[in-house]
């Protein structure tokens, strides 16, 4: 029997053209490739920490010393169309005179919304039981490891903190956990 | 009448002379099938794709009201709900339609796999079938999230907390998923585009791919005891089983499969006139943080398990499991290609259905009141009931004063009132000596915080002393050597 690929028609002038077309096909497809990955995969190529910026917090005197409070920012990326979600919440810490913590919204568990108890000096998570001492260290859960902080500076009367990413254990993992507590179970 | 007849015969003619579809529909319809398979266990597909078709419809009609932005989409939903002629309708049956889907899928899923119809020649009817289970559950987290409430806004955030754990590419994939740093205007987007163009395009293309192998490899048929599935005879035996007792699909077997599927859509309006649209709850505002989130229900076992799993191997299952679950699913027809297709012969399919079905079950009833979340308002909306309180000095009666400021409550109940994270502290003093009690105040353990810091010596003493009267009608537990070298505790013993 003959080879059907040494036939005659496997080798005609439009199969080739055929080929051809093909192969031309297959090239602007790749390059058109580019630009439709770059820009699906554009969240990706930017790199972290370029989306954070220093961002005002507050006037220091919003803060008692020895007290933690609630405070809000906005989220420097952010566009109108973003709505509520623009502004973000952290609990604020001030411990003494220059010193604070200033601490994620987002449990280190999968990042719902944890609650300040000031009377147990504990933060709660209402999703999976995570708990928190006041200095931000795992006092029980799930959690691996204690709440997320932001950088902080103090600029003449504000307090600034450097935010612009949902914190997650991908984001926060290279800044260490705040100190553990002795009493830690 | 014998004119308007003809002419619509005429046109009829017309158009399948151009169309030519009326003889390959027609046969698609009549298509033998065996007679032991035109039964009502065979009719779950049809009212999944019955379904589908319901989801489509009312999804396009919400689509001409719901705004997909962060800003404006719960203002839509609920312009929706309250604003617009039966809108709420509308959202209802989208919303049960999705619940009543993926009950639907699920069941036609087991009912293919205890079947054995996975098995030669249908492995990739199987595998296409695995692809839509999945898309189906895409369906439910992506509509979950463009209902852009509370709950979907902390559910996107525990989606990229789970998204972060992946090594190396974590904060990527998060950026991925969120369309940016953070959840905003990008995200709601990104996620109306999935859920209303990328996944219903592939979904409803498998979905053709799925019924074309059905019709062309032919409905499995019953499965008897004994009757082995071999490559080299199956489609020779199946073929002449449905020479010599085949029915047409319409209508020996298509009846059921109607009545079901009106059935299903009647449970669905049913459901969604009683119980009316889910959702949305509270506004999609980060700063209200009064806020307990939690997912539909489709999603409530994972809701479980991130709280059960050991903390250490949380990680690694969550990121390995789904894989290796959906490797074997993929790969089941293949390595059990063959043999058996009756249940009573293959009891570890059946062990394993009964297993992951009340696995998934347990798991979602816990989530429905959940013990493992602390009760965030337990502590000052729960009192401390009044027989706990009967006869009791001042200094116990200041303990339990302490208790609650201290939001104890919100872990333990007292006799089932109040959190239930920790154990119930109504007999608590029957497990405990006073020592016990006050080094797990003050240092924790198990599970629980230590309090070290935030009580004063004097808070101490009282919690503990009203914890300590808290035996129920037991004996209090007592430590033995306390009676030879302490003389308060022997005095204390003796009242007792």
């Amino acid at each position: 029997m003959e080879n059907p690929t040494t036939q005659p028609s496997q080798h005609s002038r439009r199969t080739f053209l055929f080929k051809i077309a093909l192969m031309a096909n297959g090239a602007v497809g790749t390059v058109l490739a580019v630009p439709i990955l770059g820009y699906i995969l554009g969240p990706v190529f930017k790199r972290g920490r370029s989306y954070e910026y220093w961002i005002p917090l507050g006037f220091l005197n919003q803060f008692p010393e020895g007290e933690t409070r609630l405070a809000h920012f906005h989220n420097p990326d952010g566009s109108p169309a973003d709505g509520q979600t623009r502004t973000l919440p952290c609990w604020v810490r001030h411990i003494k005179k220059n010193q604070f913590q200033v601490f994620a919204i987002n449990c280190a568990h999968m990042g719902c919304p944890v609650h300040w108890f000031p009377q147990s000096k504990l933060f709660m998570c209402p999703c999976h039981g995570g708990v928190y001492y006041q200095d931000g260290a795992r006092a029980a859960g799930p959690p691996p490891r204690g709440l997320f902080e932001y950088e902080y500076k103090i600029a003449g009367d504000r307090l600034m903190i450097r935010a612009g990413q949902l914190p997650t254990l991908a984001t926060h993992a290279s800044i260490a956990a705040p100190g553990s507590s002795p009493c830690k179970g | 009448m014998q004119g308007l007849k003809q002419k619509g015969i005429a046109i009829y003619h017309w158009l399948d002379r151009r169309l030519g579809l009326a003889g390959p529909v027609i046969e698609a319809a009549e298509h033998p099938i065996p007679k032991s398979s035109a039964s009502w266990w065979y009719v779950f597909g049809s009212a999944a794709t019955v379904i589908l078709m319901m989801q489509i419809v009312t999804g396009v009609l919400l689509a001409l009201v719901y705004t997909p932005t962060a800003r404006d989409a719960w203002n839509s939903l609920n312009f929706l709900n309250h604003g617009l002629t039966l809108g709420w309708f509308l959202r209802a049956l989208h919303g049960w339609g999705s619940d009543f889907m993926i009950t639907i899928v699920l069941i036609h899923m087991t009912q293919v796999f205890m079947f054995g119809a996975y098995k030669f020649p249908r492995e990739l009817t199987w595998i296409v079938g695995v692809f839509l289970l999945l898309m189906t559950f895409g369906m439910a987290f992506t509509g979950q999230v463009l209902r852009f409430d509370q709950d979907a806004y902390w559910g996107i955030g525990i989606g990229a907390s789970i998204m972060a754990r992946v090594p190396f590419v974590g904060s990527k994939l998060v950026h991925l998923l969120l369309g940016g740093p953070i959840i905003g205007a990008t995200t709601v987007s990104r996620f109306f585009a999935l859920h209303v163009f990328v996944i219903p395009g592939i979904l409803l293309a498998f979905v053709g791919l799925h019924v074309w192998m059905v019709l062309r490899l032919g409905i499995n048929e019953w499965p008897m005891p004994g009757r082995l599935v071999r490559r080299s005879t199956y489609v020779q035996e199946y073929e002449a089983e449905i020479h010599t007792d085949g029915v047409p699909f319409i209508p020996d077997a298509g009846w059921t499969d109607a009545i079901f599927a009106a059935a299903i859509i009647l449970a669905i309006m049913t459901c969604a006139a009683v119980f009316g649209p889910i959702g949305p709850t509270g506004a999609p505002d980060p700063t209200i943080i009064q806020t307990v989130p939690k997912p539909d229900v489709p999603f409530l076992w994972i809701y479980a398990l991130l709280a059960l799993l050991p903390p250490k191997l949380e990680t690694p299952i969550l990121l390995i499991v789904p894989v290796v679950v959906i490797c074997v699913m993929l790969a089941l027809p293949f390595f059990a290609g063959e043999g058996e297709k009756h249940w009573s012969r293959r009891p570890v399919a059946v062990l394993m259905v009964l297993v992951i079905a009340v696995s998934l079950g347990t798991l979602t009833v816990v989530s429905l009141h959940p013990p493992w979340s602390p009760e965030m308002t337990a502590w000052s909306a729960d009192p401390v009931q009044p027989r706990f309180l009967r006869g009791r000095t001042p200094l116990e009666r200041q303990g339990a004063i302490v208790f609650q400021e201290k939001q104890c409550r919100n872990c333990h109940a007292l006799a089932g009132l109040g959190g239930k994270r920790g154990p119930d502290l109504a007999s608590v003093a029957t497990r405990l000596t006073e020592d016990e009690l006050v080094r797990q105040v003050l240092q924790g353990g198990g599970n629980m915080p230590a309090y070290g810091s935030a009580l004063s010596p004097a808070q101490t003493t009282a919690l503990v002393a009203f914890l300590d009267t808290l035996n129920g009608n037991e004996r209090p537990a007592r430590d033995p050597s306390l009676e030879l070298t302490h003389s308060k505790a022997a005095q204390k013993q003796q009242k007792f």
